[in-house]
């Protein structure tokens, strides 16, 4: 062993694969590292639900006992065999509980694992465990998490984001190199912008749905979560592709992404401005880092237009009629009959239908029921045109708007979110104010198309990570993946390493930090 | 449109089969209130003329051959549930019978 275990928890995932293959370290030993630093961490951070260490630790011995096998047993190897993986708790699972952040499902195991899973698996990459998350996806901030929230490694007051909270954090804190997350309004995204990692939302269909726990299932999107562009482009690879277990997977073939990431130039590419998606609205120090991006990418060759898409000042209305329609058809299966909670009524007949009704109440938390509430008005008789309808209208608008913009320019460019991190407990009793930080990335899932957020530099009036988020077309991910690695690159150059060497140490061991020791 | 009010997220509280408390409904009633308000600008942003989306990404039906593919067994299936008896699902009387 050349290096300290607690070194190892900084390399990317992309290093750590190098090293493995190279036989410098371990799997085991890159797994435990990381299982220390959550057991080191993650009571300050709240990132993960469980912790699946023995099986993590007995994949890792397989990808090391093919390794030392040589020959074909090692050849056959995944490059991200050994890497470990965190994976968020809407994602079903077998061996470990799944409890989508719900009081619900406390406790519940599922019988079947998502396809994603099986890929992980396939690949050999040891998962951690599952991460903490809004209940059944729905919040921008972990707190509406049934296992308490999940605090930003920035600041521990601060939100980490939202719904994928846990899985940005456990990045953000180097608990995970990698974690999956799921996307249906910005869940991906967002929480990477605060936590100054990296998250992509794929092009709706890349990557298949089949065990992510639905939410609204013509948004909902599976992706990556890493602290380097490269990381990303490699996970999506790994959970990409066609998959007959979910009817609206995509069969077109995604593996250009690595490939995107290490082209290392945008030299004649037309990077859009969306007029609608900053200025009024956006906090000072995330406009200025957003405005240095677009310089930067200037300076590099790209060439920046400014486009308009009108209809986006309907997204945000369009998504809180969609989303909670859906919502409210997809949750009506936690009923107390086939998994999860049962309560019986206090008192009164004792038929199904109460059974239900008590156990919904004390199963679901106040924002779900919101939701289920909101979508089921909008989907009653005599409303559903003027709210259902009208909203998968303004989806059409918003598809054309982006269209336009797309002949005008090879990639979008935008904030994340209009904020860095506000406090814990600053927006729980205000769900609108909650909903708007969504508006910069609700857009995407609307109209399908793939999202990806880096870290764009720290907000001058609070030191708080700022996100910058690149829109490609439907299928082009590569794109992302292109102007991102190069951004990222460019920012690094100019910061003198990764964003995330300047957030505060954690943990008991303040030595691991830079490697000191 | 209607604003929505105290009876209406009774009765859809009804429909979704969520029981609420007096509190719970006052209070849900006023926040809804608020997101429908703000939702309310959708149905005047389009023409008759624009087509609804209903998926991001048209797909025409997508079918398999018509195979017995996996399965769970029975005690897979049941394996989470509240109640189970005879390889079934045991729930409390469907019918309200008195």
């Amino acid at each position: 062993m050349t290096e300290l275990k607690n070194e190892l928890i900084h390399h990317s995932a992309a290093d750590l694969a190098a090293k493995l293959a190279a036989r410098e370290v371990t799997a085991v030993e890159v797994t435990q590292a990381h299982l220390d630093r959550i057991a080191d961490v993650d009571g300050q951070v709240n990132a993960f639900l469980h912790v699946n260490s023995e099986e993590a630790l007995a994949v890792a011995a397989e990808v090391d006992a093919a390794r030392a096998a040589g020959g074909s047993a090692a050849e056959e190897l995944h490059a991200l065999a050994g890497v470990p993986i965190a994976v968020k708790d809407l994602i079903v699972t077998i061996g470990q509980p799944t409890t989508a952040g719900s009081k619900i499902l406390e406790g519940w195991h599922s019988p079947y694992d998502a396809t994603v899973v099986k890929k992980l698996r396939a690949a050999k990459m040891p998962i951690l465990g599952k991460t903490n998350l809004d209940e059944f996806a729905m919040g921008s901030s972990t707190e509406h998490s049934a296992y308490g929230p999940t605090r930003n490694p920035w600041d521990l007051d601060r939100i980490p984001g939202g719904s994928g909270g846990g899985s940005a954090a456990a990045v953000a804190a180097f608990e995970a190199p990698l974690a999956l997350g799921t996307d249906t309004g910005g869940s991906i995204r967002q929480p990477g912008a605060v936590t100054g990692t990296v998250g992509v939302k794929p092009t709706y269909g890349a990557v298949s749905r089949y065990g992510a726990i639905a939410m609204a299932s013509s948004l909902d999107q599976i992706g990556p979560v890493s602290r380097t562009v490269l990381d990303s482009a490699l996970l999506q690879e790994v959970i990409g592709g066609h998959d007959p277990f979910d009817s609206t997977s995509l069969t077109d073939p995604f593996n250009d992404l690595v490939a995107a990431a290490r082209v290392g130039n945008v030299a004649g590419m037309k990077i859009g401005i969306v007029k609608e998606l900053h200025g009024e609205g956006y906090q000072a120090g995330v406009e200025n880092r957003f405005n240095e991006s677009l310089q930067l990418l200037k300076d590099a060759g790209a060439e920046i237009v400014e486009v308009s898409c009108p209809n986006l000042k309907y997204a945000l209305g369009a998504y809180y009629l969609i989303m909670p329609s859906e919502v409210s058809s997809n949750l009506a299966k936690f009923d107390g009959v086939r998994f999860g909670m049962r309560v019986l009524p206090k008192d009164g007949p004792m038929t199904i239908e109460r059974v239900m009704g008590a156990t919904r109440a004390a199963g679901f938390g106040d924002e779900v029921k919101r939701r289920i509430i909101l979508g089921t008005y909008a989907l009653s008789a005599g409303y559903y045109d003027a709210y259902y309808g009208s909203a998968q209208k303004v989806r059409t608008l918003i598809q054309r708007d982006f269209d336009a913009a797309f002949a005008k320019a090879d990639v979008l460019i935008s904030p994340t979110a209009p904020t860095t991190a506000f406090k814990l407990g600053e927006k729980l009793d205000d769900p609108l104010a909650m909903y708007l930080n969504d508006v910069a990335t609700i857009p995407a899932n609307l109209a399908g198309i793939p999202g990806l957020s880096l870290p764009g530099g720290l907000a001058d009036e609070d030191g708080l990570p700022v996100g910058i988020q690149l829109l490609a077309p439907a299928r082009q991910d590569a794109r992302l993946y292109r102007v991102g690695a190069v951004l990222e690159s460019i920012l690094e150059e100019k910061w003198g390493g990764p964003m995330l060497a300047q957030a505060p140490v954690l943990g008991s061991a303040t030595t691991t930090a830079g490697g000191s020791n | 449109m209607a604003a929505i009010n105290r009876d209406d997220v009774a009765h859809l509280a009804r429909l979704a089969h969520i029981e609420m408390s007096a509190e719970e409904l006052d209070r849900m009633a006023v926040e809804l209130a608020v997101i429908v308000d703000s939702v309310k600008s959708v149905s005047e942003a389009a023409g008759e003329d624009v087509p609804a989306t209903s998926h991001p990404i048209p797909l025409t039906n997508v079918f398999r051959e018509d195979v017995v593919g996996h399965t769970f067994t029975a005690e897979q299936a049941l394996s989470g549930a509240p109640d189970a008896y005879e390889n079934r699902f045991k729930v409390p009387a469907i019918l309200d019978e008195d």
